[in-house]
């Protein structure tokens, strides 16, 4: 599918926000880039969707979305599912703009827990939807200690759990929402991203925002930042790997899903980023199990 | 009446405050480029264009505006930026949201601003500046964050001993101001994470 544009609904402001709300959020990001890492307090809006189904993330498309961007939302990579068929849809008739699922022709990505394969372009801005945006949340309750320990650059609790990682499991066992360093300072929660998508983030040709619709913040990662992985000497960072390649497009290197086939254990993986895998097949690209279980994808993108 | 001689804002104002804010998010996302910024109003002198364009996309009455002795003496720049955003302005530097600046030689030190705190470092003053000219290369080089290697950077007229300000500033790092230039139509942003030098 390429970009669609759609007319846009009468009794909506551009983008559903009202301007006073757009200001807020906007002034809320332009602390965010110039602040890498660090979480800005803003008061977000209730929206027309519950928190945790990416009220922040909308809220920062709808605050930078212009009628010439097109708009590409996926969920878990895919974009078929019912969180990116409805943000996708929101925009469409809010704010009027064309919608894609190619990667290649979005100006702005919205996402839940992935990146997409191919590499993102100055062009692009990729909008991240963040459930807990405080990497140390779950290590130190009280708000008022998190902020005094981000003051003080005084990570140490974090890497007391990785290290705790280590010595019950005999690796760091954190697989997602895996904490970054960015630009030597402010430790980070890149949203519960596998890890496998760590590495994209760091010098990264795009924007990266993030936005934390129930827990009210909004923060940054300017491109071209450094976001290293915290990890150890002896224990360094590692991303998953699969055994095998996307079953549907043979792609290796990728983020796979694993599809349950059948009630005696027959399983199949494929890529999780849906555009990638349909446009690999398009270019004639076939896995072992593409020949023979062509509506499987669909069934896929929707686990 | 006194209201009809307050000069017109936007023509468009949703869809313009997002070509503006775009360009500004642009700016400080990648310090030293050199982006366009249509500013297409008219403003009352001394206040130009691009400064009113800055007032009218982010000041509203929850960001305080602070205005140089240049803008403060005018009461129709006074008029105008109350009527259009309603912002509070405030006469302490360092009780600022946004500081307008259009006369840069009369400058105050950037240290004069508000500065944030370590806990909330977001707390600061975005200075915005009105200047002549503004172009890639030149004798400034950029290093840091939304810069992929390093960058060269020019503009003028510049505050007095910007280089050793803004080191200054950097070191404060996360606490510091981030600084936005205006003019002839084009804005570019220096934020408190830019490593300057000169060369």
């Amino acid at each position: 599918m390429s970009a669609v544009a759609a007319p846009q609904a009468n009794g909506y402001n551009f983008a559903y926000l009202d301007e006073q709300t757009k200001r807020m959020i906007r002034r809320a990001i332009l602390k965010g880039i110039a602040i890498p890492g660090y979480q800005v307090p803003f008061s977000s809006r209730e929206m027309p969707m519950p928190y945790g189904w990416g009220t922040g993330g909308v809220q920062v498309t709808a605050a930078i979305i212009g009628p010439d961007d097109v708009l590409k939302v996926i969920d878990q990579g895919s974009d078929d599912t019912t969180n990116a068929v409805s943000i996708r849809k929101f925009f469409a008739k809010t704010a009027g703009v064309a919608t894609t699922t190619e990667t290649r022709d979005a100006t702005i990505i919205q996402t839940r827990h992935r990146i997409p394969e191919r590499q993102l372009t100055e062009k692009q801005t990729i909008v991240f939807q963040v459930p807990i945006p405080e990497p140390l949340r779950f290590l130190e309750p009280r708000e008022t200690e998190t902020r005094k320990l981000h003051a003080l650059a005084d990570y140490g609790l974090m890497h007391v759990k990785l290290y705790e990682d280590i010595s019950r499991h005999g690796h760091i066992a954190t697989t997602y929402d895996y904490p970054v360093e960015v630009a030597d300072r402010y430790v980070m929660n890149p949203s519960p991203t596998p890890k496998f998508d760590n590495p994209k983030m760091h010098m990264s040709p795009a924007l990266q925002l993030f936005g934390a619709g129930r827990e009210k913040r909004i923060y940054a990662v300017p491109p071209f930042t450094k976001v290293r992985s915290l990890d150890f000497e002896d224990h360094p960072f590692e991303v998953q790997r699969f055994d095998k390649p996307c079953a549907l497009c043979a792609a290796t290197n990728v983020y796979l899903d694993e599809v349950v086939l059948d009630d005696r254990g027959g399983r199949m993986f494929v890529c999780s980023d849906s555009d990638y895998c349909e446009e690999r097949r398009a270019d004639g690209h076939r896995g072992e199990l593409s020949g023979e279980a062509p509506g499987l994808h669909a069934i896929g993108g929707a686990s | 009446m006194s209201a009809l001689a307050i000069t017109a804002g936007f023509a468009d104002p949703v869809i313009e405050a997002q070509a503006h804010f775009h360009a500004l998010m642009n700016a400080l996302a990648r310090p030293g480029s050199v982006q366009p910024f249509p500013a297409a109003l008219d403003a009352p002198a001394p206040l130009t264009r691009e400064l009113a364009a800055v007032a009218l996309t982010l000041a509203d009455h929850e960001a305080t505006l602070w205005l140089d002795e240049t803008l403060a003496a005018s009461k129709a720049v006074v008029d105008y930026l109350r009527f259009h955003t309603g912002a509070r302005l405030v006469a302490n530097p360092s009780d600022a949201a946004f500081a307008l600046v259009a006369d840069v030689a009369a400058m105050p030190t950037l240290a004069s601003f508000a500065q944030g705190t370590d806990e909330y470092p977001d707390r600061s003053t975005t200075i915005v500046i009105a200047v002549e000219t503004l172009a890639a290369g030149g004798d400034l080089e950029l290093i840091g964050p939304g810069i992929e290697d390093r960058t060269r950077f020019d503009l003028s007229p510049r505050p007095a001993g910007l280089a050793v300000q803004l080191a200054a500033n950097r070191a404060k790092f996360p606490r510091g101001v981030d600084l936005v230039f205006v003019g002839a139509r084009q804005v570019a942003a220096l934020p408190r994470t830019t490593l300057v030098s000169e060369v």
